[in-house]
């Protein structure tokens, strides 16, 4: 008993040891390169030079947007350096620092986490380089980096609300299916659409709002039991992503019902499943939460670069798809 | 009384009824019935199709269960079989041609190769059950996502979309499909484990694995058995959920269905040290924890509130189950009667 907690005590001390280093040297390391960046005055790039630390490749909605960033870049004639960081935030942390060493002129990042990032937001501050937030938001003070391009999920529900209204020419019931209970985008759709009916639309009313998980299997599970509890009474449902109105249609035909027609839809999302079943009559409308964010994107960079200011908060360009158009839409949709 | 409360049967059977009492009274339209396009339509036939793919994990469980092991890696094939199927079907998978045989061999060949390697590592390298099976649900995931490239296949313009989606959400004689699938295999393990020495010698291997292994019961090949019915079941059941929604969604099929899979088992009355089983009792069981999952859409529970709801109810079930909760509850009554007399 003796020998091994001794044998663990070598072993923690050398654990510690060898992390103590580690962290050492690169704190030396930072240090040289800030010194030389200092003396050197950092020399402009000619063409416009962009790191990218990506979170990794997680849901088809984030490899739509890794491809519209490497695609843009390509058209630009942009030096990128991408880098994916396989949902760890330390990957995404070294990723920065290399961007920082190499001297780039803008860095753009998704943060896999909120929290955690004054350090290297710091670090890329002191070197003169401004961050650019993509999709997702980190909890730092507004200084550390220069803007913030992504989706209102308010918005969203406000315009979701919008669309229904037309549908069901200002008047009827809607159950509502809601993401994850606590994810930000379920409770802002929640909000912008329950505020929009509140204000504008007082004839509309949701009967029953129950969570789907952002799931078909949960989507289609739910809407089969509202359908029991309102027989008969259900006008619309809106679903706070597609993959859950997906599932809400396969259980209003079992029903006997014609979704899209006896029971309007409306989601949020935009992907491709959702144009098909637009383009098939079962669904109506879905307001886009567009991953396609190059173009924004290196156009904030181009700008900052020119030592223009940006926009604090640059709203993603979404639109509206209709099922009228679903049919010349679907070729286009890349996710 | 007594006799009835022996029957590992009595205490999930008396859980479902109580549930179905408390709609009767609470939840409008819960037990309305009606015919649809020539099938019955209800609350209580959405808790028969939506509890057949637990039903099927749950008997594949209890067996597994019944040696001292468990397998938590059902989730992840529920996910592998389902991504395959789908991609058969869909014909991304370009040499099956979209064919439904083709789909559902493989799909149920991947399930019964997962439960071999998990028999493996059990029997032969004799790693714990957990651990064993750990592995294959952590990568699991991981070869669905793969097999997909990571995006959610759709299944809707595939030529056999049709009979695919019967497999999950068709109706027979009025019934949902899925639930035949379920009576059929559960008679066949019955018959298994009941008409032949198999169920006996799960048995004794759950109750004292070195004794039945030295009075000459083939253990190692029981223990692989038992993984591999637990893989072909699961895969079966990820085809299932997956024609149900016409698509593999890699990263949420079967996601903690490994839990409610464990818990039916013990709704059903079983022990989890293993020994003594019985399969139509963890089947009650999937019942029971179904008919909550459908109680709570029905009467409309707060989406904040549901997992602490259904927690309480488990939490009730599970002390009723409790002998010595029991006793204790009978001692406290009686006392009550004497300070009252």
């Amino acid at each position: 008993m003796a020998k091994k907690f001794f044998a663990l005590i070598v072993v923690l001390t050398m654990v510690l040891g060898i992390t103590g280093c580690g962290s050492q040297s690169t704190g030396n390391q930072q240090g040289d390169t800030k010194k030389t960046e200092e003396s050197t005055e950092k020399p402009k790039n000619e063409k416009l030079v962009i790191g990218f630390a990506q979170i990794g490749q997680e849901s088809g909605w984030r490899d739509a947007e890794t491809f519209s960033i490497l695609q843009e870049a390509e058209k630009l004639g942009v030096d990128l350096k991408f880098s994916d960081a396989q949902q760890k935030q330390e990957n995404q942390i070294k990723a920065i620092r290399t961007f920082i060493q190499q001297g780039v002129d803008v860095i753009g990042v998704a943060p896999v986490v909120e929290t955690g990032w004054e350090t290297v937001f710091k670090e890329a501050k002191d070197a003169g380089i401004p961050i650019i937030l993509v999709d997702r938001r980190a909890a730092v003070p507004e200084d550390l980096y220069a803007s913030f391009i992504g989706s209102d999920f308010i918005l969203e529900g406000n315009n979701a609300a919008d669309e229904m209204a037309k549908l069901l020419n200002n008047k009827g019931n809607i159950v509502e299916l809601q993401g994850t209970v606590g994810a930000s985008a379920a409770t802002d759709r929640m909000k912008g659409f329950k505020d929009q009916l509140a204000a504008k639309y007082p004839d509309m009313k949701i009967i029953a709002s129950q969570t789907g998980d952002f799931t078909r299997a949960k989507g289609k599970e739910v809407m089969e039991a509202f359908l029991k509890a309102y027989p008969g009474q259900i006008n619309g449902v809106y679903g706070h992503n597609d993959d859950m109105v997906l599932g809400a249609i396969e259980a209003i035909k079992d029903a006997g019902l014609k979704p899209g027609v006896d029971i309007k839809t409306v989601s949020v999302d935009g992907v491709k499943g959702l144009f098909e079943a637009m383009a098939a009559g079962e669904a109506n409308v879905t307001v886009e939460c567009n991953p396609l964010l190059g173009p924004q994107f290196f156009k904030a960079c181009q700008d900052l670069k020119d030592g223009k200011t940006t926009e604090k908060w640059i709203k993603s360009e979404e639109s509206v798809y209709r099922a009228e158009t679903a049919k010349d839409d679907l070729p286009n949709r890349k996710y | 009384m007594k006799n009835l409360t022996k029957y590992k049967a009595f205490w999930p059977t008396v859980a479902f009824v109580v549930l179905l009492i408390f709609n009767a009274f609470f939840t409008k339209n819960f037990f309305a019935i009606s015919i649809v396009d020539g099938h019955l339509f209800g609350n209580l036939i959405d808790i028969i199709k939506n509890v057949s793919p637990l039903a099927l994990l749950s008997i594949g469980m209890t067996l597994v269960i019944a040696t001292g092991g468990i397998d938590i890696s059902v989730g992840s094939v529920v996910a592998i079989s389902g991504a395959l199927a789908c991609s058969i079907i869909d014909k991304r998978l370009g040499f099956f041609d979209g064919s439904l045989a083709a789909a559902l061999i493989f799909g149920l060949l991947a399930g019964v190769l997962c439960g071999l390697w998990n028999g493996f590592l059990v029997s032969k390298v004799k790693i714990q059950p957990i651990v064993a099976t750990l592995i294959l649900m952590t990568a699991g995931r991981g070869v669905a996502q793969l097999i997909t490239k990571g995006k959610i296949v759709t299944i809707n313009s595939a030529p056999m979309m049709k009979q695919y989606y019967f497999l999950g959400a068709g109706y027979f004689l009025g019934l949902p499909f899925a639930i035949f699938i379920v009576a059929i295999i559960l008679v066949g393990m019955l018959m298994l484990v009941r008409k032949t020495a198999f169920g006996l010698f799960l048995e004794s291997l759950g109750i004292n694995s070195r004794s039945s292994r030295l009075s000459g019961v083939n253990t190692d090949r029981i223990k692989l058995v038992v993984y591999t019915i637990s893989g072909f079941m699961a895969a079966l059941s990820g085809i299932l959920i997956s024609s149900n929604i016409k698509g593999a969604d890699c990263n949420n099929a079967g996601l903690f269905i490994e839990m409610d899979a464990i818990l039916s088992v013990a709704i059903g009355g079983n022990s989890l040290a293993g020994g003594r089983f019985s399969i139509t009792s963890s089947v009650l069981g999937a019942f029971v924890i179904q008919c909550l999952t459908t109680t709570v859409y029905a009467f409309g529970v707060p989406p904040e509130t549901i997992l602490l709801v259904k927690a309480f109810v488990i939490v009730i079930l599970c002390l009723f189950q409790s002998q010595s909760f029991r006793q204790k509850l009978m001692a406290w009554r009686e006392g009550k009667k004497v300070h009252s007399a």
